[in-house]
Formats: structure tokens, C-alpha cells, sequence
């Protein structure tokens, strides 16, 4: 019997079946965001029949949309920024000094934390942080780039490994610094992985809420997962502006998600596997 | 050469700062609450000891919130690594529109788990309980999130919906390194697709059967964004999990320090379950 080169039939039909499951509840946010309370009540799943664009434009007025996008689009941006030079960075003096006892005691130190859940520090880091003044989005921006540290020094480490030390030699004898060879030749050879980290950032930190829910008190420092659970808290009974602002808040990532999702995809799948 | 090596150390110097500070500092403090009778927002308190630790075994707040958690832990992991692995399995048969598939599966991954959890709030109140009417099956005929027999199951429907995803992709990611040559020998014997999947494609995707157990085990005995948008805590505290309890007591309830013994408490339990896995799977690796 060999091998068939033909599309496997049954297999095919099973996995467009399931993407039932995932696509239904997707399906039932854009209906209801754009529906009447009149329309729901008369058939609770048909695509509506007429379009009431209102409910966003409502939801926008309510949740103070913009401002908490800006937020989350500020706070998102930043952490990745930061992330990745410094995390980078730390990850490059540990994985070329691995033989030193400091620096492989860092690795370790670093690395153990990926055991650490959050709840264990919460308590105690909104308190560390007020007397720090730093219950405001700078906080949000700095705790968001030390709790990722661990894992991903643990995959830069892994990386920065596998580029031969040659080149950096070669580069020292041309009369590069430390300094210059790193941002000259290692970090645009991190690509790749920096891209991975990245992404992974930016979809934590974009859909990260109990973070923000402990730090953050001022409404107008509200990140969008925050504005949803308030907005949820007084307003629950008009379903439809609800779910306005469900999709709004969901459809950045969506978006960005349509745009890069085979590098997403190789993203994570490269990240975690490491 | 040794400017080269000052350099490095110069390097580190913000990544350790950073996480000094904001990890092994607050750790170090939520230890040093837990052996007092601090509330959280007054000025006095007093040493207690173990007190906290002591009173921890004998509340049945604590004892509710651990055993939710890991029932609905295991449950978790296990739905979702075999839901996972038969998804990826199918990923890979020769399908048409792969890339298309493997792209619709990722997508909860992406979406806000509080956002998630508030969309299946409305389809559990709303739409599952007229198709139970319709159907005549009264079990989903109410919702089950307002029952307290039930509403951990509709809290592990949305947890593995979402939780599908990642390991989804890992799955996949692991059969694509099993080269289609062990197959087409295994097929040369004769042999069927059950003995196949159990001789050659299980044992050869084992490491990314063990991170895929770990981390679904992390992540879910760590819930709490879907305990907030489904039932916080509720009905009475059916679904209360230990990090609700801690974010509830710690904040709102004055049980600052009593709250950070759990934390304690907790954390030793998440590194035990951790280290165990990882040796009890990763030797079961080796074995193969």
C-alpha cells in the first residue's frame, strides 16, 4: 500500500466541522453588536436584517473608547520596546558568559521564575508600587517587561547560542567595542527571535487584565480590558452596546492578527518550543 | 579584555534592577505579611507567627477554592490536551486549505480572556438555554452558570475552548518534525493506523506532550480572568478559584496578610505539581 498523494475527504470535512465551535461564538458577537434588542427578540441567531451601526458609535461615547485604546496601544507598544532591548541585552551577557558562575547564577535566578505565579506577588506589589508612585501606566509598562523576563531570557539565551561566537571576534579585532558589536551584529541577528518575543508581548500584554486591574485607579489610565469590565459592571443589561464594545476592543488584535498570522503562528510555535 | 567583560556586566545591570525590585522583593515582603495580622491599609500591626498558616487548614474558604481549582485544573489539562492532539492530527492529514485551518484554530488564542469569558456569559444565559428549551433537554434549558453543580463545567468549556489553541499549534508543531519515512515503513509492515499513532507518532512528539501538560496545568491552576467575567466566584462560592480568593480576601476583604500565607502556600503547591510533572513526563520521554 503506498502513501496517497489525495486529499483526505473525511479528515477534511471533520476539521471544517469543528471550526464550528470556534467561529460560533465570533459569529454571535457581530450579529448581536449590530442588532436592536427588537431584532434579538425575534430570532436570537439570523444575520441581522437591518444594521444599527449606532451601537458603536454609542459604545465609543460610553467606555470612553479612544482614550482607553491610546492606553492600551501606549502601554502595548512600550512594553515590547523595552522588552526587547533590555531583555535582549541581559540575555546576550548570560549566553556568552555562561562559564562564569555570575552570570550562569543569573540564568538560573532569572529562569526559576517562570515557576512564580502571579497571584504570590500581587498582594505585595501594589503596595510596593504606590509607594513608588507608580500605580499609573509607566508601572503597568515596567511590571509588564519584568514578568516576562524569565521566559524570555530562557529563549534568547537558548538563541544567542546557536550564532557562532566567530563573528563577534572578528568584529573585536576589527576594533569593535562590546557595545558596538552588540547592536551592530547581534541584535539584527536576533531577528527572528525578537520577532517571536514580540508577539508574544504584544498579545499579553494587549489582553492582560488582573495586572492593570490591581495597578491601575485612575479612569483615565483605563486599558481596554479594564473599560470592559466596568462598562460590563454598570451596564449589563443592553447586551448589544455591550457587545459594540466587545468587538471594538477584540478587533485591533483581530486585525493585526489577519495581517501577520503566518508569523504569528511560527512565532509561538518557534517560542515555546525552544 | 577585561573592559569586554565590564561591559557585560554593565548589561545586566537594568534587567536585574528591574526584577529585584518588582519580583524578589515583593515575593520577600508577601512572606513577611503572611507571619503578621496586618489588614492592608492601616498603620498597626503585630508579628503573629505561623498563626495565619495554622488558621489556613482549618477554613473552608481555603479548602473550597483549592479543591475547585484543581478539579477544575485536571479537567482542564486533560480535555484540552486531547482535543489538541486530535486537532492537530487532523491539521496534518493531507487536507486541503491547511494554512487556512491551522489559522481559524489559532484565533482564540488572540482574543482577551475577560472578553471571551463575557461573549460565553451571554451565549450560557441566553442562547444555549433556548436550543435546551427547543431540544426539551432541561439540564441546558437554565443556565448553568447559576447552578452550583454545574457551573465549573461551563467555566471548563470556555477555559478549553480558548486553551485548544496554543496546544494546538505545539502539536502540530511536534508531528512536523517526524519524518513521512517512518510512516510509509510502518505501512510497508502492515500496520494500522491505532498501532502507528501508538508506536511512532505518540512516542515521537513526547517533549511537546510534556510542555503542552505543564503549561495547561500552569495556566489553569492559575485561573482567574474567566472566574471574573463568568460567575465571580459564584453561585456561593462554587467556582471560586484560589487567585479569586486571594484577589478578593487580599483587597476587599482585610485579609491582607492572612491572604498572603495562601499566597505562600500556593505558590509551593504550583512549584511541587510543576516539578513533579516535568520529572514524572520527561523520564516517561526517555523511556520511549
Amino acid at each position: 500500500m503506498k502513501t496517497s498523494r489525495r486529499t483526505n475527504w473525511p479528515v477534511l470535512l471533520l476539521v471544517a466541522l469543528g471550526t464550528i465551535f470556534i467561529l460560533f461564538p465570533l459569529y454571535m458577537t457581530v450579529t448581536i453588536a449590530l442588532k436592536n434588542p427588537e431584532q434579538m427578540a425575534h430570532s436570537a441567531f439570523a444575520f441581522p436584517t437591518e444594521l444599527h451601526w449606532e451601537n458603536f458609535s454609542r459604545a465609543v461615547e460610553m467606555t470612553n473608547f479612544f482614550s482607553a485604546f491610546q492606553n492600551s496601544v501606549m502601554v502595548t507598544t512600550s512594553t515590547v520596546i523595552l522588552t526587547l532591548l533590555t531583555n535582549s541585552m541581559v540575555a546576550y551577557a548570560i549566553a556568552r558568559n555562561m562559564q562564569r558562575r555570575f552570570f550562569k547564577g543569573l540564568y538560573f535566578y532569572f529562569v526559576s521564575a517562570m515557576f512564580i505565579p502571579f497571584p504570590i506577588i500581587m498582594l505585595p506589589i501594589v503596595k510596593l508600587a504606590s509607594g513608588l508612585h507608580m500605580t499609573n501606566l509607566l508601572g503597568l509598562i515596567m511590571l509588564h517587561t519584568v514578568y516576562g523576563l524569565a521566559f524570555n531570557v530562557f529563549v534568547y539565551v537558548g538563541y544567542i547560542r546557536s550564532i557562532p561566537v566567530a563573528l563577534e571576534e572578528a568584529a573585536t579585532v576589527d576594533g569593535a567595542t562590546t557595545w558596538g558589536t552588540f547592536w551592530r551584529i547581534i541584535f539584527p541577528l536576533m531577528a527572528p527571535i525578537s520577532a517571536t518575543v514580540g508577539i508574544l508581548t504584544c498579545l499579553s500584554t494587549y489582553n492582560d487584565f488582573l495586572l492593570p486591574l490591581i495597578i491601575i485607579s485612575d479612569a483615565e489610565q483605563y486599558t481596554l480590558p479594564l473599560v470592559q469590565y466596568v462598562f460590563q459592571g454598570q451596564f449589563n443589561t443592553d447586551f448589544n452596546l455591550a457587545f459594540a464594545s466587545y468587538l471594538m476592543a477584540l478587533l485591533p488584535m483581530i486585525i493585526v492578527y489577519l495581517l501577520a498570522q503566518k508569523w504569528i503562528i511560527n512565532g509561538v510555535t518557534q517560542g515555546s518550543v525552544k | 579584555m577585561n573592559k569586554r567583560l565590564t561591559t557585560f556586566y554593565w548589561m545586566t545591570v537594568p534587567a536585574v534592577l528591574l526584577f529585584f525590585v518588582f519580583l524578589t522583593l515583593p515575593a520577600l515582603q508577601g512572606f513577611y505579611y503572611s507571619l503578621t495580622n496586618w489588614n492592608g491599609f492601616g498603620h498597626q500591626y503585630h508579628f503573629v507567627g505561623f498563626k495565619n498558616y495554622i488558621n489556613l487548614f482549618q477554613d473552608d474558604n481555603v479548602g473550597n477554592a483549592y479543591w475547585f481549582t484543581f478539579k477544575f485544573a485536571i479537567v482542564v489539562t486533560i480535555a484540552t490536551n486531547i482535543l489538541s492532539l486530535l486537532i492537530a492530527l487532523g491539521l496534518n492529514a493531507k487536507i486541503r486549505f491547511r494554512n487556512f485551518f491551522r489559522g481559524i484554530y489559532f484565533l482564540p488564542n488572540i482574543l482577551s480572556v475577560l472578553i471571551v469569558g463575557y461573549i460565553f456569559n451571554y451565549l450560557f444565559s441566553n442562547v444555549f438555554t433556548i436550543w435546551g428549551q427547543n431540544l426539551g433537554i432541561t439540564s441546558l434549558s437554565t443556565n448553568i452558570l447559576g447552578s452550583e453543580q454545574l457551573a465549573w463545567v461551563g467555566v471548563v468549556i470556555v477555559a478549553v475552548w480558548q486553551g485548544i489553541a496554543f496546544n494546538t499549534i505545539l502539536y502540530l508543531a511536534g508531528l512536523q518534525t517526524i519524518p513521512t519515512s517512518l510512516y510509509e515503513a510502518s505501512n510497508l509492515d502492515g500496520a494500522g493506523k491505532w498501532r502507528e499513532f501508538w508506536s511512532i507518532t505518540f512516542p515521537l512528539i513526547a517533549p511537546f506532550f510534556t510542555i503542552n501538560m505543564v503549561l495547561a496545568m500552569k495556566n489553569s491552576l492559575m485561573v482567574f480572568d474567566q472566574i471574573v467575567a463568568l460567575t465571580n466566584g459564584g453561585p456561593g462560592r462554587a467556582t471560586q478559584s484560589i487567585s479569586h480568593l486571594i484577589y478578593t480576601g487580599g483587597f476587599k476583604g482585610g485579609e491582607f496578610a492572612y491572604q498572603s500565607a495562601n499566597s505562600v502556600i500556593y505558590f509551593i503547591v504550583i512549584a511541587i505539581i510543576s516539578i513533579l510533572q516535568l520529572r514524572f513526563l520527561q523520564r516517561r520521554e526517555m523511556d520511549n
